[in-house]
């Protein structure tokens, strides 16, 4: 075994920001090692200075024994480096085989040879136990598939350093096996693998060692088998987490309905939906990817306008039809995809925070008034914690918890009453997580009831009061989070538990 | 604190306007030194007057952009429109309903433009480049393709008149349409709906704006800044013409572009258009007074609009990537 690459004292200052400050990385043949760090901890300015994109401004970076100088994105494909972005970088229109060999399709005569590159894209699916045909259309494929593609488009390239960017975050958990599958085998292949994900389970299941970054700071590196959770959490953020979960500490604030669906049904989306939320109260749904969880919550949104079925606000029959009623009724959204459906990436962060509800800016002749704007903004900046340099700033260059706080704040300024929130922890890092999960608790206090959607069973454990389990686009159990198991849980989503139609 | 505040707010205008600013007075100091006449007051309006036309038709080009979409057809509107002026004044009709009637088939035109593509989802494009041939149509059948004789007072003196001799009327026009737009687009609801609903469409339907009326709206105002240039026009030649204003489009497309205007949508400004109808202004202007053949105008115009948006697009980045 020996080391590949090795990365030392590197730093990189952007003018105002030192983004890395003395980070040393050390990746061996055959081994995965976990890069941890919160967001804005410097991973994505580490692995684009390894990749190419951006140059250090101190530092060395030593590749199999020899000091080399990456000068570019090419050059640190040729060296082998190769880097799978958490965004997926698909060309829908075109096929499978097409997009894993995109730019470096094999050619004859100088043109290109199709049956050469669709039989080296099913040779190469086949070794990675892919079941997709080469030939179909990368936008036939679910978004998961569409990640696998990137990940057989990545190793097509024959690279020695893979650098794997959350690379589960779209993945079920049948899917996180196969690709967990296939880094065993790049691993007993000699490769070696950087592996960034927040989710601790997984880093304790295929990293051989973590590297922890803080503020740009190197703090350490430290043998998985030997370390546990809880130190690599306090190594994160720099202190005792004694919890990773906010305790909740009442079931609702007050005993009535808040939000009553009964029979809601919208053919091939979701069907004979009935649920009911109180004040103060958070219902957890939980479901697999594609079990029709995310189109319940459209459907209260109104998005997905249902078929039939009614609707009871306060015990009052209500219709919403469309996002614009739902906000009338004070009903907010957080959605799962909160870059292209949540956010205004070219926008600044006033803009975002405030187009909820943009009437609340207007003073009495009409006009959007600045001042007004700039407090509320302020407000939200301050009380969430949200970490931009100005609230001018163009929101595409702030991390994922920020963004996602950003997100919040716009519906708050709706004052909802009822919150939907579609995975509100994707993609971000368990700081940002803990401060969001207190935030829910926080609202639940002064009455407003939660509706969360989550595939990570443990968080949805812990935080909801209520639990319905998806599948199938339909209700298929009523648990109480308490009481249950991941077991439990799991057989019903496997269609072999019975429905269980105990009320509480 | 003040002063740190406006410390960043001028930054921020440095930011919008800077490149395309430079550039403006880059050109102005570039033609000053190879023509004496340039940097004359009187010439100075002159420019200001025959920027008028296609200020107007980019101001609403700017809201077309903004969201993302785009209008081909206002250089058909203003024709059309200069024809139904024509048609209207020379039936004996008062000049005010007439110009009420200009502005009611400006924003007609457009509602149509709007209806069509955000009601059968037909991209903007393809709408727009089909109605430039109707609205266009529309105008030679109304006219049998002869242009109708304007002599109106009202209507030569709003084109080409001069308030107490010195300001030309097309000016005070597009100064009053300046204001109005750029309070419109940064003031108001509306404004920021459409900066939303272009920065990310799917976002701005989940916070409830109805961005398939949004998008009629927008046309509507494209047609009425389209009806305005058209009695501009129609004063500056005496006449109204089914053949004028051809590629008009392109010019106020160039505008908005030059001023930093995103064709992807969600950004833009009124004031960066300006300027850039005004880099289009002096670039005309200046090579006339040098005596440079037409031909060789249209190249350098090209070549000056690629360059001038090639520094603002470097701009824009290094600001971004600080």
């Amino acid at each position: 075994m020996s080391t590949i690459l090795e990365m030392k004292d590197i730093k990189k200052i952007f003018p105002g920001v030192v983004a890395l400050d003395g980070v040393n990385l050390k990746a061996e043949e055959g081994k995965v090692l976990a890069l941890l760090g919160e967001n804005g901890a410097g991973k994505s300015t580490l692995m684009k200075i390894l990749s190419g994109s951006y140059k250090p401004d101190g530092g060395e970076i030593h590749l199999y024994g020899k000091k080399e100088e990456i000068k570019g994105v090419n050059h640190a494909k040729t060296l082998g480096i190769s880097i799978i972005y958490q965004e997926l970088s698909i060309s829908p229109n075109l096929s499978v085989a097409a997009n894993i060999f995109a730019l470096d399709e094999p050619t004859r005569f100088g043109f290109i040879d199709d049956k050469e590159m669709i039989n080296r894209a099913k040779k190469l699916l086949e070794e990675l136990e892919i079941d997709i045909s080469p030939t179909m259309l990368a936008k036939e494929l679910s978004i998961s598939n569409q990640q696998m593609i990137e990940i057989a488009k990545a190793l097509s390239k024959n690279p020695k350093i893979i650098i794997m960017d959350e690379p589960t975050s779209a993945l079920s958990s049948k899917e996180t096996k196969i690709l967990f599958k296939i880094i065993r085998k790049l691993k007993s292949e000699g490769k070696s693998i950087i592996y960034i994900s927040h989710r601790m389970e997984e880093l304790f299941e295929i990293t051989d060692s973590v590297t922890v970054l803080r503020d740009g700071k190197y703090i350490g590196t430290v043998e998985t088998a030997q370390t546990t959770s809880e130190e690599l959490i306090r190594m994160m953020v720099g202190r005792e987490m004694d919890k990773v979960y906010p305790q909740k500490d009442f079931k609702y604030t007050k005993d009535e309905m808040l939000i009553e669906l009964k029979n809601y049904n919208k053919k091939s989306f979701y069907s004979n939906i009935n649920l009911h939320v109180r004040p103060g109260e958070i219902l957890g749904l939980y479901g697999l990817m594609g079990s029709g969880r995310t189109e319940i919550a459209q459907g209260i949104f109104g998005i997905l306008k249902k078929d039939s079925g009614e609707m009871y606000i306060h015990g009052k029959k209500v219709h919403v039809d469309n996002p614009f009623s739902a906000i009338e009724h004070k009903i907010a959204f957080v959605t799962e995809d909160r870059k292209n459906e949540g956010l205004v990436l070219s926008g600044s962060v006033y803009e975002n925070v405030t187009m909820a509800n943009i009437g609340k800016l207007l003073n009495k002749f009409g006009f959007i008034d600045n001042r007004k704007e700039t407090m509320i903004t302020e407000k939200h900046v301050e009380s969430l914690r949200i970490k931009t340099p100005s609230i001018y700033q163009t929101i595409n260059k702030l991390s994922g918890g920020n963004q996602q706080k950003i997100v919040l704040s716009k519906w708050f300024e709706i004052e909802p009453e009822i919150l939907i929130l579609d995975e509100p922890t994707r993609g971000i890092d368990v700081g940002a997580k803990f401060e969001i999960y207190k935030l829910m608790i926080e609202l639940t206090k002064n009455g407003v009831g939660i509706v969360m959607i989550s595939s990570e069973l443990p968080e949805i454990l812990n935080i909801s009061d209520r639990l319905l389990v998806i599948n199938n686009k339909s209700i298929v159990a009523e648990l109480d989070p308490k009481a249950t198991t991941q077991e439990e849980i799991m057989t019903f989503i496997t269609g072999r538990g019975e429905v269980n139609e105990s009320k509480n | 604190m003040n002063q740190r505040i406006k410390k960043i707010t001028d930054n921020r205008l440095f930011k919008s306007y800077g490149g395309v600013l430079l550039a403006l007075i880059g050109l102005m100091i570039l033609f000053s030194t190879l023509s004496p006449y340039f940097l004359k007051t009187n010439n100075i309006l002159t420019v200001l007057s025959q920027v008028s036309i296609i200020a107007i038709l980019a101001f609403g080009m700017t809201f077309v952009l903004m969201i993302g979409e785009i209008d081909l057809s206002v250089g058909s509107i203003v024709a059309l429109c200069g024809v139904v002026l024509g048609l209207m004044l020379s039936n004996g009709y008062n000049v005010f309903v007439s110009i009420i009637a200009v502005i009611a088939a400006g924003a007609l035109a457009g509602l149509f433009n709007g209806f069509v593509s955000a009601k059968f989802r037909i991209p903007t494009f393809i709408v727009t480049v089909a109605t430039l041939g109707i609205f266009r149509g529309v105008g030679y059948a109304f006219t049998d393709a002869k242009p109708i004789e304007i002599d109106h007072p009202v209507i030569l003196f709003l084109g080409n008149s001069k308030l107490f001799n010195v300001i030309p009327v097309p000016v005070i026009v597009v100064v009053v349409l300046l204001i109005i737009a750029h309070v419109l687009l940064s003031k108001t609801k509306f404004g920021r709906q459409a900066k939303i609903a272009g920065g990310n469409k799917t976002a701005a339907e989940y916070v409830g704006v109805n961005t398939k009326r949004l998008q009629m709206k927008i046309f509507m105002i494209t047609g009425v800044a389209a009806a305005i240039s058209s009695i501009l026009l129609a004063a500056r030649l005496y006449s109204a013409q089914p053949n004028a204003a051809t590629g008009y489009e392109l010019d106020a497309i160039a505008s908005a572009v030059l001023g930093g205007t995103s064709l992807s949508g969600g950004y833009g400004t009124v004031l960066g258009t300006f300027i850039g109808a005004l880099i289009i202004g002096v670039i005309n202007n200046g090579m006339n007074l040098i005596g440079m053949p037409y031909f060789y105008q249209q190249i350098i115009k090209g070549l000056i609009i690629i360059i001038a948006v090639y520094i603002d697009v470097k701009n824009k980045e290094r600001m971004i990537s600080k």
